[in-house]
């Protein structure tokens, strides 16, 4: 659970930048496995891949508390590993197992670990938005001095919550870092395309929010400017609103092939690998070939356990379907399931 | 025992449970003058505008925020001016707030109260007039409660605060004024049960809200025929009490049940069926024409049940 804890603010750079580095490997293997075992028909359902826009969440992550919250979207698989999140409870919850995160009744859109702030990805786009509003206002109504991360995508600012709980969050200035991935794709259409007026920026600037932009596969930059931002939002100042420029290079969901979008735009996004560009950087800065590779495979071999572990759970019970409604007005298990 | 209005009970009710806990709060529009009933009236004013939270018009986000904020050791209850309007937040209460509990595998829980005035008042029409239980009892994770008195409306405004579901507090517009003896304090609201008005052992007669007047007015003319009403108030919607409905009907074998709401799809079908699959007994429904809640009195009228026509259904079914 190392990566649930901020990094030291003055970590040396290598250091900093190598604790990012081991991130992304983290949700790259997460992602690739989840790929792989979506395409062998091992998992059921659909997977949304976050894969070559690891950069933000490990960025934004690496600057909040454990006690900090983020609210994620139904890209999510990042942000949870990123907050410190199990990714053997979230493999077992993408195989619809028992002792998944959420006991194999959400699966890979409804991952949740409440214990590390992660309240929660999302099947509705934008959804997350208001969720992270009410709990930043908890935050300020119970002085708890933490700070809300939200993460959504480019098509949610056409969404109505957009409005809504940039315009609330700024009335009551509450501690709301919003975190716009930008990765051109609102499920398969292009989202420039079905965006009127100058962008996203302008929206959240309307609004009175204050903007920032950076490129989000650069994971120094996500970084510096969520550290940034972070730091002004925890102090008070009300929310700020960055904008992390990636590309997705899967189609929307595991099942969509993403052959609607020119090849040329999908290879240029993956000449621009964020674990690529990290690596270089890290290299320059004196850490070793072998020790990068160290960490690839540490992180490979981490899923591959998650899986193995996931393949030998046993699956959840008939009668835990009808578990976890409600208090008042509960199914009735007995009578039901177990005659 | 003290007097009051069901406005006045409900008010009590939310500054007793602020007073007690102060994680409670509440959230949404037009709180600062009272709330367009005045059942939040001066509650700013005690509590501050922390806890009694003036919003703007975004009724998605009052009810997302709500659903962050429950997820996150608070008690909101949310108003968003009339039913009709938390439909704005369909998404945030049918999909966050009732499920999240579930889909995170019991990880979280959403202790809300949506209060929702309801019904017919003052011809206001079709988006200020809807009684949409049957949609809240038709979404797993909800609990629906309609009180018709002072009494239950105090009792079951605690309640549903304290209970750590999300609570839709059906709320009828006309009723507001209506006024009763209420035990003020710690009185059990007893979720789940219906309460029998008034016995009679010829045919039962179901309702909830502002409809159980109604009934209790045409049993009264159904005893000067020598018919033997009994009228069951259900007081909740979800969970609804199927026992006593139950008991009531193999007693009299008959059962009427009325709602304000549109006929078809309401949650008279689902007491109906419920009651005749169980014991085969005689079933009659009523219930308004499905039809948009129209303007004006001479049209609005269609959505009355009125004491004759619930009369003369009973009267039917008993002979």
């Amino acid at each position: 659970m190392d990566d649930a804890q901020p990094l030291r603010p003055n970590a040396p750079a290598a250091d900093r930048l190598l604790a990012h580095y081991r991130t992304m490997a983290r949700i790259r293997a997460f992602e690739n496995a989840a790929e792989r075992l979506y395409n062998e028909k091992r998992i059921p359902g659909f997977v949304h891949l976050s894969t070559g826009q690891e950069a933000i969440p490990a960025g934004v992550c690496a600057n909040l508390e454990r006690t900090d919250q983020i609210t994620s979207t139904h890209r999510g698989h990042g942000h949870t590993i990123a907050k410190g999140g199990d990714v053997r409870a979230m493999m077992l919850e993408l195989f619809g197992r028992a002792g998944g995160y959420c006991q194999g009744k959400g699966g890979s859109m409804h991952i949740a670990d409440f214990s590390i702030g992660m309240l929660g990805a999302n099947g509705v786009v934008a959804a997350g938005m208001p969720i992270a509003v009410g709990a930043a206002h908890a935050a300020k109504l119970l002085g708890r001095g933490t700070v809300v991360a939200c993460f959504f995508g480019d098509g949610a600012v056409n969404r109505g919550p957009f409005l809504e709980s940039l315009n609330w969050a700024a009335v009551y200035k509450l501690p709301v870092l919003f975190v716009c991935e930008d990765n051109r794709w609102a499920a398969t259409t292009p989202s420039a395309s079905m965006t009127a007026g100058p962008g996203i920026a302008a929206r959240a600037e309307a609004l009175g929010v204050r903007t920032a932009s950076c490129d989000g596969n650069d994971v120094a930059a996500v970084d510096d400017l969520a550290g940034e931002l972070v730091r002004k939002v925890r102090a008070g100042g009300g929310p700020l609103f960055m904008i992390a420029r990636t590309y997705r290079w899967s189609g929307h969901t595991s099942a969509d092939l993403g052959g609607y979008r020119n090849p040329d735009e999908v290879a240029r996004a993956k000449g621009d690998d964020p674990l690529v560009r990290t690596r270089a950087q890290l290299v320059e800065l004196g850490v070793a070939a072998g020790e990068l590779e160290a960490t690839v495979a540490a992180a490979e071999s981490e899923i591959a356990d998650a899986v193995a572990a996931a393949e030998r759970a046993p699956q959840p019970r008939l009668e835990d379907a009808l578990g976890e409604v409600q208090d008042i007005g509960a199914p009735r298990f007995a009578r039901r399931m177990r005659q | 025992m003290t007097l009051m209005s069901i406005v006045e009970a409900s008010r009590r009710a939310l500054a007793d449970e602020m007073r007690r806990d102060p994680t409670v709060w509440a959230l949404g529009e037009d709180l600062r003058r009272g709330g367009v009933f005045q059942q939040y009236k001066g509650l700013q004013a005690e509590f501050g505008p922390a806890r009694v939270c003036d919003t703007p018009i975004s009724e998605a986000a009052i009810m997302g925020a709500a659903v962050g904020a429950a997820m996150c050791g608070t008690r909101p209850v949310i108003e968003t001016r009339y039913l009709d309007f938390t439909l704005c937040a369909a998404d945030e209460l049918v999909n966050q707030a009732a499920k999240a509990r579930y889909m995170f595998g019991g990880q979280a829980r959403v202790p809300i109260v949506v209060r929702q005035p309801t019904g017919l008042w003052m011809n206001c029409a079709a988006q200020h007039s809807q009684s949409l239980e049957a949609w809240w009892a038709h979404m797993p994770g909800l609990v629906a409660l309609a009180p018709a008195t002072p009494a239950d409306s105090y009792a079951m405004l605690k309640a549903a605060i304290r209970c750590d579901d999300p609570v839709i507090l059906l709320e009828h517009k006309e009723l507001w004024g209506v006024t009763g003896e209420v035990e003020e304090g710690e009185p059990d609201a007893r979720l789940g049960q219906a309460r029998i008005c008034r016995s009679g052992s010829d045919v039962t007669i179901v309702a909830w809200s502002a409809t159980v007047a109604v009934c209790l007015e045409a049993a009264e003319a159904l005893a000067r025929d020598r018919i033997g009403a009994e009228v069951i108030d259900l007081r909740c919607i979800w969970p609804w009490d199927q026992e006593t409905i139950l008991a009531s009907t193999a007693k009299t074998k008959r059962l009427l049940v009325v709602h304000e709401a549109v006929l078809a799809a309401g949650f008279g079908a689902e007491i109906a069926a419920s009651v005749a699959e169980a014991t085969g007994a005689r079933v009659k429904r009523l219930g308004s024409p499905r039809i948009p809640v129209p303007f004006s009195p001479a049209l609005e009228a269609a959505f009355r049940r009125t004491p004759e026509e619930v009369a003369a259904a009973a009267l039917g079914l008993a002979s």
